[in-house]
C-alpha cells in the first residue's frame, strides 16, 4: 500500500489530502472537504492535469492591448509548455468576448483556449 | 454646490463592486463608485490565473472573469461610476473632494462612505537591501501588470524575494513565458503564500523555495546582474558564510501588501497597527459614523470570494445607515480580544443589537501552529473549539459567532479569539 500526501489546488483553501494506492489503483481518499477535492486527488495521482492561463495581443481594441485567455478545461500537465508555446505570437482582432475561442484544439489536447476578458 | 449621494464607494475593485451591488439591493438610492483606473475590476484585471470564485459561484474563474460577474451586477443595477477619478480628500462629515479630466475638481456630499481602496505592494524602499538602484527590480504585481496587460517581459533570468502569492503566481507565469526563474527566497521560516500556489507554481516547475533566506546584495549599476542570498538566523540577521550567488537580470519582490489608507487617515479614521486598516465594529463601520470599510483596505485577504462577502456586509450596513441612521453615535461595543497566537480580529468590537444572526470573525495567526484548536470565548464561556491540523500566517482563518449566544450571555466584558493546545 502506497500513501500520497497532496495539497489540493482546486481552491485557495489548500486542503491536505491523503490518497492510498495499491498497484496504481486508488483505494482510499481522505482529508478533502468538497467533491472537487476528491476528484482532484484521484486525478492528481493517475492523470495529472492543469488549467493554463495566459494573455495574447489584441488589435483594434480601444481599451486593451492584451486579452487574457485560458484553456477551457484542464489539460494534461505534460502539455502545459506546449500549450504556452502555441499561444506565443497569437494576435486576435477586437471585438473579443469572454468565452470566444482564441485557439482551437491547443497542442492536440482537444481543448480550446478561450478569452477571459472582453476587448 | 456639492452633489449629494446616498452612498459613495471609494474604489471600483472587487470590494467596491460587491459593496455597491449589495447596497443597491438593500434599498440605497443614489450610489456612486469612484475609481482611479481606466476600468472597473481593480487588481483582478491583471490576475489572469484561475482559482477565483469557487466559494461564490461554485466554478473556477480567472480574475477578469470574476470581475466581469460583478461589473455586470453594477451595470444591471445602473449604478453610477466615474473612472479615471482620483479622490483627493475626505472629511469626517463625509465630504469628498475628487478630480478627473472631464469634471475637474469637484466635491460630493455622501450620506455614507464605503472605503474600498484595496492595498499596495511593499516596495524595495521599504526593505533594507544594500546595493545600487539598477533597472530590473520590480514588485511582483508590477511585473504581473507588464506581462499580462501590457505584453512586456520584464526580464529573462529571475530571482524572487518573498513568497507572497503574487510572487508565486509570477514565478509560474514568467516560466511559461520562457524566463528562467532560479529561486524564490523567503525571509521567514514559512511561506507567506497559499499552499496551493507552492504546489502548482513552484513544485510543478521545479523552482526551489528557500526559507529563512534573504537577499543581502544586489549587483549591477545600470541593470541587475546578480543577487547574493544568505540564510538568516532566528532574528532575521544574515548568517555569514551562507552566501550564495545567483546571476540574474531581474529581481521580483513579493514581500507583503499594505492596505492603502492615506485617505482614511486623512479623514480621521482610527487605524489598527496590526492590520494597518481601519478599526471596525460588527457592521464594518469605522470610528466615524457612516464610514464603512471592506476588502483589502480593511485587512489583506487571500481569497477574493471573502472580499466580496465582506463587501456585501459593508454595503448592506451602509444602506441601513442611510435609511435609518442605525447605530449612529453608539460607538462602544463588546471588545473582541485577539490573543495566544491570534494577531488581530476583524471586527474588533460587537454591538449585539446591530449584529446579524451570525457574525463571521476573520483573523490571522502569528506563526505556524500544528494540531491546535481555534477557540472563541464569549465572556468566560468557550463557545467555539475547532481542531486544526495546521494554521499559518499565510492563510486567513475565521470563526462564526451566533447572535443568540451573545444575547444569552448577557453583559459580558469581552469576546476572545485564541489558539489553544487542547
Amino acid at each position: 500500500m502506497e500513501k500520497r500526501e497532496l495539497t489540493c489546488i482546486q481552491c485557495p483553501m489548500g486542503c491536505a489530502i491523503t490518497v492510498e494506492m495499491d498497484g496504481g489503483e486508488v483505494v482510499n481518499i481522505t482529508g478533502y472537504t468538497c467533491n472537487r477535492g476528491k476528484i482532484y486527488a484521484g486525478k492528481e495521482v493517475t492523470n495529472t492535469t492543469r488549467t493554463v492561463t495566459s494573455s495574447v495581443r489584441v488589435t483594434g481594441s480601444a481599451k486593451e492591448d492584451m486579452v487574457s485567455v485560458k484553456t477551457k478545461t484542464d489539460i494534461p500537465k505534460s502539455k502545459v509548455f506546449e500549450c504556452a508555446k502555441a499561444l506565443k505570437g497569437v494576435t486576435v482582432q477586437a471585438p473579443v468576448h469572454i468565452g470566444d475561442v482564441i485557439v482551437r484544439d491547443v497542442a492536440g489536447t482537444g481543448v480550446d483556449v478561450v478569452a477571459t476578458r472582453n476587448a | 454646490m456639492a452633489e449629494k449621494y446616498d452612498i459613495v464607494i471609494i474604489g471600483g475593485g472587487p470590494a467596491g463592486l460587491a459593496a455597491a451591488a449589495a447596497a443597491y439591493d438593500a434599498g440605497a438610492g443614489k450610489i456612486l463608485i469612484l475609481e482611479r483606473d481606466r476600468m472597473l475590476g481593480g487588481i483582478l484585471n491583471q490576475c489572469i490565473h484561475n482559482g477565483f470564485g469557487l466559494h461564490t459561484f461554485n466554478e473556477e474563474l480567472t480574475g477578469p472573469e470574476y470581475a466581469d460577474r460583478f461589473i455586470r451586477k453594477v451595470e444591471e443595477r445602473k449604478i453610477e461610476y466615474k473612472l479615471n477619478t482620483m479622490v483627493m480628500n475626505m472629511t469626517a462629515d463625509r465630504t469628498i473632494t475628487a478630480m478627473n479630466r472631464e469634471d475637474g475638481m469637484f466635491d460630493i456630499e455622501a450620506g455614507a462612505v464605503i472605503l474600498a481602496m484595496g492595498c499596495r505592494e511593499r516596495p524595495r524602499g521599504a526593505l533594507n537591501i544594500p546595493g545600487y538602484r539598477p533597472a530590473g527590480i520590480f514588485t511582483a504585481g508590477t511585473a504581473q501588470r507588464l506581462v499580462n496587460m501590457e505584453g512586456f517581459m520584464p526580464g529573462r533570468e529571475v530571482v524572487i524575494l518573498g513568497s507572497g502569492d503574487i510572487g508565486l503566481i509570477m514565478a509560474r507565469r514568467m516560466t511559461l513565458e520562457g524566463a528562467k526563474v532560479k529561486v524564490v527566497a523567503e525571509l521567514m521560516p514559512y511561506s507567506g503564500g497559499l499552499k496551493r500556489n507552492i504546489v502548482q507554481c513552484l513544485d510543478d516547475f521545479g523552482i526551489p523555495l528557500k526559507l529563512s533566506t534573504t537577499v543581502v546584495d544586489i549587483e549591477g549599476k545600470e541593470r541587475v546582474e546578480g543577487v547574493t542570498l544568505a540564510k538568516v538566523d532566528g532574528s532575521g540577521k544574515p548568517i555569514p558564510g551562507t552566501e550564495e550567488h545567483y546571476t540574474c537580470d531581474t529581481l521580483l519582490l513579493s514581500v507583503g501588501l499594505i492596505p492603502e489608507n492615506d485617505l482614511s487617515r486623512q479623514m480621521g479614521v482610527e487605524m489598527s497597527p496590526v492590520t494597518r486598516g481601519p478599526v471596525v465594529n460588527e457592521s464594518l463601520e469605522t470610528n466615524l459614523p457612516g464610514v464603512f470599510a471592506c476588502g483589502n483596505v480593511l485587512h489583506v485577504h487571500d481569497l477574493v470570494d471573502f472580499v466580496s462577502e465582506e463587501a456585501g456586509i459593508a454595503g448592506r450596513n451602509a444602506a441601513e445607515y442611510v435609511k435609518t441612521g442605525r447605530g449612529a453615535g453608539k460607538e462602544s461595543g463588546i471588545p473582541v480580544i485577539a490573543k495566544d497566537g491570534v494577531r488581530y480580529t476583524v471586527p474588533s468590537s460587537i454591538r449585539p443589537e446591530f449584529m446579524n444572526d451570525r457574525l463571521v470573525i476573520r483573523f490571522r495567526v502569528g506563526g505556524v501552529y500544528r494540531n491546535c484548536y481555534i477557540s472563541a470565548y464569549i465572556g468566560s464561556e468557550r463557545k467555539i473549539h475547532k481542531k486544526c491540523r495546521i494554521v499559518a500566517p499565510g492563510e486567513m482563518q475565521q470563526v462564526i459567532l451566533q447572535k443568540k449566544d451573545i444575547e444569552a450571555a448577557g453583559s459580558v466584558e469581552n469576546v476572545t479569539v485564541c489558539l489553544e493546545q487542547e
